[in-house]
């Protein structure tokens, strides 16, 4: 058995391997290089050291990008996995119609970004409009727009991401507790989040991520206005990117700084999350 | 253990496969090119700027297709997008070999890819060195469409606000300044249920596919004076003479409107254009392009006209209608010698032929900078308006926003303009954006 993985190995990991280091790998790296370049298009780089990257220090956009997208990530994060874990627990109690409102409220997530964002665009300026305002009248209405609408689009998909932990909790746990007398608060604390914390460890890191590298919806909902004040970081890149003449490699610099955090995050929300999942 | 090494020799193998990749794009332009020396005849691919021409090109496209045998693919881009587009399309192997750059501003990105176009039969047919960029003598860039854009107005309206017993201006003729423009508008304002219309003004909206009549066009005026009162043609460094005439005019703007001023940021360039076209405003900022838009509504073709946009200036009753290209063809220098044939044999056809010149000028509606269409000339009421002017002796206002110093510079102007315009921000944050902006941009982009 273990010869034959190994005399087959490169027959399946091959292709997916050559698929993932011509989408992925070497983009990346020319990416890295890229970001050390002042070029036009990607093919014609000059080295220009370090340059980029003392640029994005004079620039006072990527700060406020920078904490804009944390304070949206946290609210988005905490929402979307309530609002998702508690519609998944009344998804499992047996209600009828448990499988309509299933694909209801997952189906959100099966259309495109940019689509979504021009939708809300409409429906927010719509509300607004009774009280004279727009969605870009201040930041303050675009974040919780897009709050709003990462809310809509996610809890469908983390909702079926939690129904399947809970669905494999093992009936006699619960029935144990039951007849040790534990409240349904209790069951919940102590049973169900525990026995659910490898759901919680994905789901959060899903919508972490997600938070950080919104683009498409941000872009259509209010495109950073006003005043580049709802600019989350990706769409602040894509903005220097083309914003001015010989600041593409500053763009690409960026991006490389963008990666690093996105990554030292993630890694640390993942050892966290990790280290609380019980064993069964 | 084995296992772990035949992993990393494959991971570092693909890695290593991931820098043949990066480089090889390179490799497989030049096996291309040798391909098409073979195949004797080249193509063409244009990029093309103008969205509001795009099923015109590829018609003309076709055209040319089916007479020469030629390939001539034609992609236009989104509106507001084409530089992304460009930048994307550029480096791939099938390159444009025709693009467009806006200007001085936008060659300095480009200037690398230009061929020089000295030597090419379309060069020969421009009027004047005024419609091309130079770099030295090299020819970097023709314009292919001269352009002309102020206060377009219904004629109808705008009698009907003349007749009006306490009408402040009577005639077409008394409406040459600022003070008069504003009197007009108010006016209208004021009686706006009597003439059956929303407000003087169309929407001035801030959204992308119409933020730039106010950050760019509007913005070219007091640039305009500015120059003109130093005698120069660009600058490094703006003093917003003329910021307070900005200010008049788009107060104007957005009081006399058709919507409130904090409603602005999510009206469109169809919502202004719809309002035009339907009647409900007298006046809309926009330029000869637009007509394709409004042509075949509630306004008829004789009731179009257009008004030099007035700010106050000095002299400004001899003002023109503003005039003059944001849209140089340029070729592809790293397109294969047969493709760069292909495409100045495309422009020449263009250019000269009966069919591309019957298709610039009456179906795109295109005035030209060329000898070769002193017979083709659109039937357009704007550019007809625009002849008047000329006529009469008005000096036309050169486009100077092609001097803008980056896209940055425009999208913080028109930030600040909104913010202005919905109450959320002072004035001066438009000065700052405007005159430090302009210093800090020109230095940025070309250090």
């Amino acid at each position: 058995m273990e010869k034959a993985i190994k005399k087959y190995f490169p027959v399946f990991v091959l292709p997916t391997l050559i698929a993932f280091t011509i989408g992925f790998i070497a983009p990346f790296l020319l990416g890295i290089y890229l970001s050390f370049c002042k070029f036009t298009t990607v093919t014609d780089g000059t080295f220009v050291g370090l340059k980029n990257y003392v640029k994005i220090l004079d620039d006072p956009t990527f700060l406020h990008s920078m904490w804009y997208t944390a304070l949206f990530t946290v609210a988005s994060v905490l929402l979307i996995n309530v609002l998702a874990f508690a519609v998944a627990l009344l998804l499992t109690k047996g209600i009828k119609g448990t499988n309509i409102f299933r694909t209801v409220f997952f189906m959100p997530n099966l259309i495109g970004g940019i689509v979504l964002g021009y939708i809300w665009q409409l429906l927010l300026n719509g509300i607004l409009a009774k009280f004279e305002r727009t969605l870009t009248y201040s930041s303050v209405y675009g974040f919780w727009g897009l709050v709003i609408l990462m809310c809509w689009q996610q809890v469908g998909y983390m909702m079926i991401i939690y129904i399947s932990g809970i669905q494999n909790i093992p009936g006699e746990l619960i029935e144990a507790a039951k007849i040790d007398g534990a409240s349904p608060r209790q069951i919940l604390k102590s049973v169900t989040i525990p026995m659910v914390m490898p759901s919680i460890t994905i789901c959060t890191f899903l919508t972490l991520t997600n938070g950080f590298k919104l683009f498409d919806q941000n872009l259509a909902l209010t495109n950073g206005a006003p005043s580049k004040m709802s600019e989350l970081l990706a769409l602040n890149i894509y903005n220097t990117f083309y914003g001015r003449t010989g600041y593409e490699g500053v763009g690409q610099a960026k991006a490389v700084v963008f990666f690093i955090i996105v990554g030292v995050i993630a890694v640390l929300q993942n050892k966290l999350t990790r280290s609380k999942e019980v064993q069964q | 253990m084995k296992k772990k090494r035949l992993i990393a020799v494959l991971l570092t193998a693909a890695m290593a496969a991931g820098l043949v990749a990066g480089c090889g794009s390179k490799g497989g332009e030049e096996k291309a090119k040798t391909d098409d020396k073979g195949g004797g005849s080249g193509k063409v691919y244009y990029l093309n700027f103008k969205p509001e021409q795009a099923d015109q090109w590829v018609d003309l496209a076709k055209q040319y297709t089916d007479e020469t045998g030629v390939q001539v693919d034609v992609q236009t881009a989104a509106s507001g997008t084409y530089e992304s587009q460009l930048k994307s399309e550029m480096a791939k192997d099938e390159a444009p070999t025709l693009f467009q750059v806006n200007g001085p501003v936008g060659l300095a990105t480009w200037k690398d890819y230009c061929y020089d176009l000295a030597d090419s039969d379309v060069y020969k047919d421009v009027q004047s060195d005024d419609y091309v960029l130079k770099e030295g003598d090299e020819v970097k860039g023709i314009a292919y469409v001269i352009e002309t854009y102020g206060i377009i107005y219904n004629k109808a309206l705008l009698n009907k606000y003349f007749e009006l017993p306490d009408a402040e201006v009577k005639s077409i003729d008394d409406l040459n300044s600022f003070d008069a423009l504003k009197k007009v508008a108010d006016g209208i304002q004021a009686h706006k249920d009597d003439l059956g219309v929303e407000g003087a003004f169309t929407s001035a909206g801030m959204d992308s596919s119409s933020d730039w009549r106010f950050k760019t066009h509007l913005a070219n005026l007091p640039i305009y004076y500015e120059y003109k009162d130093e005698g120069i043609t660009s600058t490094d460094a703006i003093k917003g003479t003329y910021l307070d005439n900005y200010k008049n005019i788009w107060d104007l703007y957005i009081t006399d409107s058709t919507c409130e001023p904090n409603l602005i940021s999510s009206k469109t360039g169809d919502d202004a254009a719809s309002e035009f076209a339907l009647g409900e405003a007298v006046f809309y900022q926009n330029g000869t392009w637009a007509y394709n838009d409004i042509k075949d509504n509630e306004v008829a073709d004789e009731d179009l006209g257009m008004l030099p946009i007035y700010i106050g200036a000095k002299g400004e009753e001899d003002q023109g209608l503003c005039t003059g290209s944001e849209n140089y063809w340029c070729v592809n220098k790293n397109a294969s010698e047969e493709d760069i044939q292909a495409t100045l044999d495309f422009m020449k056809w263009v250019v000269e032929s009966d069919a591309g010149r019957e298709a610039l000028s009456t179906e795109m509606g295109f005035v030209t900078p060329f000898t070769t269409f002193d017979d083709y000339l659109p039937s357009n009421p704007l550019v007809e308006a625009n002849d008047e002017y000329t006529k009469a002796g008005k000096t036309p206002v050169s486009w100077n926003f092609t001097t803008m110093p980056s896209e940055n510079w425009k999208n913080n102007v028109g930030s600040a303009l909104l913010e202005y315009a919905q109450g959320t921000g002072e004035w001066d944050a438009v000065k700052t954006a405007f005159v430090d902006g302009w210093a800090e941009e020109y230095k940025a982009a070309n250090e």
